[in-house]
């Protein structure tokens, strides 16, 4: 009973595991609170004079085209709507809340709360994109400016901030692939693109609903992407490579240039996909190893929260021979005013409505202005240093390898894997993850295919302390000795978390999936309109 | 301001020297340079970046900021009539505060146990988006309206194999760029004329367009042009008969009081969710659904995370997870459906937590409410001479085209003119619908009260005259 907290803080300076739990609400799904007339917010009610002008408006609509009962939605007063969404947010394990190194490749850093109170000022929130420019004057001087900075950052000649997150810039670069060759005559014969299994799925997965056919490159033995193999592949079917650099094994690949000067010399285009940026700022450019595109995902390298999977933006950047191409429109400064330029007649046109997601785009900026250049080379330098620490110390937890580049290091983030220990346990990497969130953390296994056996991705970036890097590795130290003396405490967790093991078979099956509340009352529970 | 010493920067707590020199002390490395090994010294940046100096502390940081923006001038501060996709609406207090809750707000793609908030909160938004649409399938958020119109003709292609969308002529301009860049390489997009006197999908030209190479025949209720197309049964007929799937792009806020479209018989519905308690943000606000029937075939052409509700090994107990996740670009890559990834998650909460609020009758009243508004502003402006309003001879929803032809003015200069007393004018459709000539599509809410709508009246009776 009378447990000794100090227990769970520290012993000779190193941090202890926590007692953690998360909160565990038992919260009903919103129908299940629903109480038959109740009102959680009101509309302005229509005045008499446009009442008496317009009378019984419904009228005007055929029958046919109007709803015939109200939609079935709950009915909830206001603090009841509230209280139920904030014990949800608590149920959730937000960056602001634990020690997220453990979510590799997405870069979970720090999101500064000045940048989010900028974000939410009106002169940001209550703008309409129709206005005309004269009244947007310094929203247009926000997005102008930001591109000056990522034009320093990347090296290249100009910005397009539409694509509304990492993997719409992905397809907007397959796009302007795409167009490229078309204006050269040679759409129907360039139709392949390159990639490597490091980079992130979207650089195939875009390029493919683009129209390209897929050529995907393993590494060599030394998990380098292999040069050889690009050679064998290029030809004149190529349209251009889209890879990630550093990968997401961590390893940043030297040969980058020659890679980029082979598909060059096969007529094709390179885009870069630095989703991986966060430990290059400052370091090395997109322009200086020759590519024609790159993208930044702002909600990873430039701090902007990820909102449980978005809104955030994917910035493109093109050389001034690809810039004709980029979305329309773009923000122009003409010395005096800013204006957004749509004369620009080979673009590929729109990739979403208007201009980007602007509130993003405004915290990144603010972030990059609060740190300036020595900031930001600053922001890489200590990412790779806590990276290459976590990894060090990683190491030294029996049972862990970081396959590929032995005895290097790495830039931001390291694949590991768990493959010694699951031999010897038969305990794997998922389930030491579930384990791990008993403890308060995050942790990521990898994307599909499963190269590296039993992974698991981490990402320390440049906001966390030494103490806090050694907590998240004490909590993967301990639940890897329970695999070895405890394994069935591994096999079965979560224990401290929200909810217990989910039966994943319903998920598979059409007979059984609901993806609403009514189908699931409907299929599941018999219930509610067939 | 100046400091002695490295910069100890409060985003990035290792940079103290003694902490650093510690770290790689305990690596066995000299220095930071040495894990940067593979990176060659031809592509290394010698020197800084040519950046603008920081602003260190908070207060300068937001004076800079404020600055710049104080010469925004936003639609509250004048009176907007612009709609055209991103609309001014009441946002209540209680979606802002729940999207600025850090443990949403910087979250992002953890498992259901540790973020099972998020899967139950995407969950009930696609519930209460199901209960609107009349449809048992909605899809954790796309990026917006946009991305929803052209995945869901791309879903329409591979559910029938076939090469071509029939969509309809009053699609707006920038949408139709989209969709025919998305669609470049899968389908060939042919609009579809409408009748110049009510805006409707001509029927005629549909019956001789359409034929066995059409996946789908999409249009919008309301339109773009703000009439709302009452042929959706006969389109929706039309197309089944011809074995095309039909695709409708709907304004969930007037789905208070006008029909969803599956009661019509559309297959996949789509559209943007920005109406729905979400800031217009400058464009920043956007998010899109798609919904269908819950049928495996179509189930497993989404491209977007379907999240289902699934029991624990605790009896009672609701879990999360995705649905058929084998067909995502995560699982197979380029062999999934198109791609998924980060997007507007955050905005699909907010939606759920604005239709909570609202609830059935608070749907029915703004519907209604935003059309008695529409109908009285008609009915003001069509007072004035020289104004035809509405354009089209059709029922309307929230926006309405106001064709300026016999005012002698181009809708510019009356926008203009509008501008220095306060107003934002309506949409200039003037190139982007050329043969409309002088029109402008105007857009009102439930925002508006009756004197804005009078005072929109008079201003325009003043600049036309």
């Amino acid at each position: 009973m009378s447990e000794d907290i100090l227990r769970h803080r520290y012993t000779d300076g190193r941090p202890n595991l926590r007692r953690f739990h998360q909160a565990r609400w038992d919260e009903p799904i919103i129908f299940e609170l629903s109480r038959e007339g109740q009102r959680g917010i009101l509309v302005p009610e229509v005045e008499p004079g446009i009442r008496e002008r317009v009378g019984d408006v419904l009228g005007v609509l055929p029958e046919k085209m109007r709803r015939k009962k109200p939609p079935a939605l709950p009915e909830l007063a206001q603090p009841q709507v509230l209280r139920h969404y904030v014990r949800l947010s608590q149920e959730n394990l937000g960056t602001d809340l634990n020690i997220d190194v453990g979510q590799g490749t997405c870069t979970m850093k720090y999101s500064p709360k000045i940048n989010d109170q900028l974000a939410r000022s009106p002169k940001v929130t209550e703008l309409h994109p129709l206005q005309p420019e004269e009244t947007v004057q310094g929203i247009l001087e926000v997005m102008y400016r930001f591109e000056q900075i990522l034009k320093e950052i990347s090296g290249m000649d100009r910005f397009s901030l539409q694509p509304g997150a990492g993997s719409a810039a992905i397809y907007t670069n397959a796009s302007i692939i795409r167009a490229y060759h078309r204006m050269r005559g040679e759409q129907d014969q360039r139709d392949e693109i390159i990639t490597t299994i490091f980079s992130h799925p979207s650089n195939a997965a875009c390029a493919r609903t683009a129209g390209f056919k897929i050529i995907t490159l393993y590494p060599d033995e030394d998990g380098y992407p292999d040069l050889e193999a690009l050679k064998a592949v290029v030809s004149e079917r190529t349209a251009g490579l889209m890879i990630t650099n550093p990968e997401d094994t961590g390893i940043y690949n030297p040969r980058i240039a020659e890679f980029v000067r082979v598909v060059h010399d096969a007529g094709g285009l390179c885009a870069y996909d630095q989703a991986n940026a966060n430990g290059i700022l400052g370091i090395t450019r997109a322009r200086d190893a020759g590519f024609d595109l790159c993208h930044f995902n702002l909600h990873k390298t430039f701090s902007t929260p990820h909102g449980c999977g978005g809104p955030g933006a994917g910035v493109v950047g093109a050389t001034e021979e690809l810039v004709r191409f980029l979305p329309v429109p773009l923000v122009e400064f003409d010395g005096q005013r800013y204006y957004l330029d749509y004369d620009r007649p080979d673009s590929i046109g729109k990739i979403r409505p208007f201009y980007g997601n602007v509130s993003v785009i405004l915290k990144a900026y603010a972030w990059v202005m609060s740190l300036g250049a020595e900031g930001l080379r600053q922001v890489a330098e200590i990412a790779v240093l806590n990276n290459n620490y976590l990894l060090h110390k990683m190491l030294e937890i029996p049972g862990v390898s970081a396959p590929y580049a032995r005895g290097k290091h790495r830039i931001e983030q390291v694949r590991y894997s768990w493959q010694g220990l699951t031999e010897e346990t038969g305990v794997h990497s998922e389930q030491i993850g579930l384990r791990a969130a008993d403890f308060g953390v995050h942790y990521w296994t990898s994307h599909h295919p499963w190269i590296v056996p039993e992974p698991c991705t981490l990402e320390p970036t440049e906001s966390y302390t030494k103490d806090e890097l050694d907590e998240y590795v004490a909590i993967l130290a301990h639940v890897a000795e329970e695999a070895r003396t405890d394994p069935e405490k591994v096999r079965t967790a979560p224990h401290n978390s929200t909810i217990h093991t989910i039966d994943h078979a319903p998920l598979d099956d059409p007979s059984r999936w609901a993806m609403t509340w009514r189908a699931y009352r409907r299929k599941v529970e018999g219930k509610g309109e067939a | 301001m100046t400091r002695d010493g490295p910069m100890i920067h409060p985003y990035i707590p290792n940079s103290v020297p003694a902490i650093k020199e510690q770290m790689l002390q305990e690596i066995g490395v000299n220095d930071i340079e040495e894990f940067y090994e593979d990176i060659p010294t031809e592509l290394r940046l010698t020197g800084l970046m040519n950046l603008p100096p920081p602003f260190l502390s908070e207060i300068e940081l937001r004076r800079h900021v404020e600055g710049l923006l104080a010469r925004n001038r936003t639609a509250d501060e004048v009176l907007s009539f612009l709609g055209a996709g991103c609309y001014q609406h009441q946002v209540p207090a209680v979606c802002d505060e729940i999207n600025q809750r850090g443990e949403f707000l910087t979250a992002y793609a953890g498992e259901p146990y540790d973020d099972h908030g998020r899967f139950q909160a995407l969950f009930e938004y696609t519930s209460m988006m199901g209960e609107l649409l009349n449809m048992d399938v909605v899809n954790v958020p796309t990026y917006d309206g946009f991305q929803a119109a052209a995945t869901s003709l791309r879903m329409a292609s591979r559910l029938t194999g076939r090469p071509e969308a029939l969509v309809c002529g009053t699609i707006g301009r920038d949408k139709l760029s989209k969709i025919r860049d998305y669609c470049q390489r899968a389908m060939e997009i042919r609009l579809v004329p409408y009748d110049p006197k009510t805006g409707l999908m001509d029927l005629k030209s549909l019956r001789a367009m359409i034929s066995d190479r059409t996946a789908a025949v999409y249009f919008e209720n309301p339109s773009y042009l703000g009439f709302v197309e009452s042929q959706g049964d006969e389109i929706a007929a039309l197309a089944h008969e011809h074995g095309a799937v039909c695709v409708v792009s709907v304004d969930p806020i007037s789905l208070g009081v006008i029909a969803p479209p599956a009661d019509y018989g559309a297959d996949i519905v789509c559209g943007d969710i920005q109406p729905l308690g979400i800031h217009m943000q400058y464009g920043g606000g956007h998010g899109g659904f798609i919904a269908t029937r819950d049928e495996e075939r179509y189930v497993m052409e989404y491209p977007s995370r379907l999240f289902g509700i699934a029991p624990t090994r605790v009896p009672g107990e609701y879990g999360f997870g995705d649905v058929a996740y084998e067909r995502t670009s995560f699982a197979q890559r380029e062999k999934g459906k198109e791609w998924v990834g980060t997007a507007a998650a955050l905005w699909g909460i907010t939606a759920g937590v604005y239709l909570a609020l609202m609830g059935p009758q608070g749907m029915v009243e703004i519907g209604e409410g935003i059309m008695a508004r529409t109908y009285y502003a008609m009915a003001r402006l069509a007072e004035i001479q020289g104004v035809r309003v509405p354009l089209f001879h059709a029922p309307h929803f929230q926006e309405f085209v106001v064709n300026l032809d016999q005012t002698g003015k181009t809708v510019a200069e009356i926008n203009r003119a509008l501008l220095a007393r306060g107003i934002f004018g309506g949409k200039d459709l003037s190139r982007e619908f050329p043969e409309l000539g002088q029109s402008a599509l105007y857009c009102v809410s439930e925002v508006h009260q009756q004197r804005d709508l009078d005072r929109l009246a008079e201003a325009l009776e003043e600049v036309v005259r």
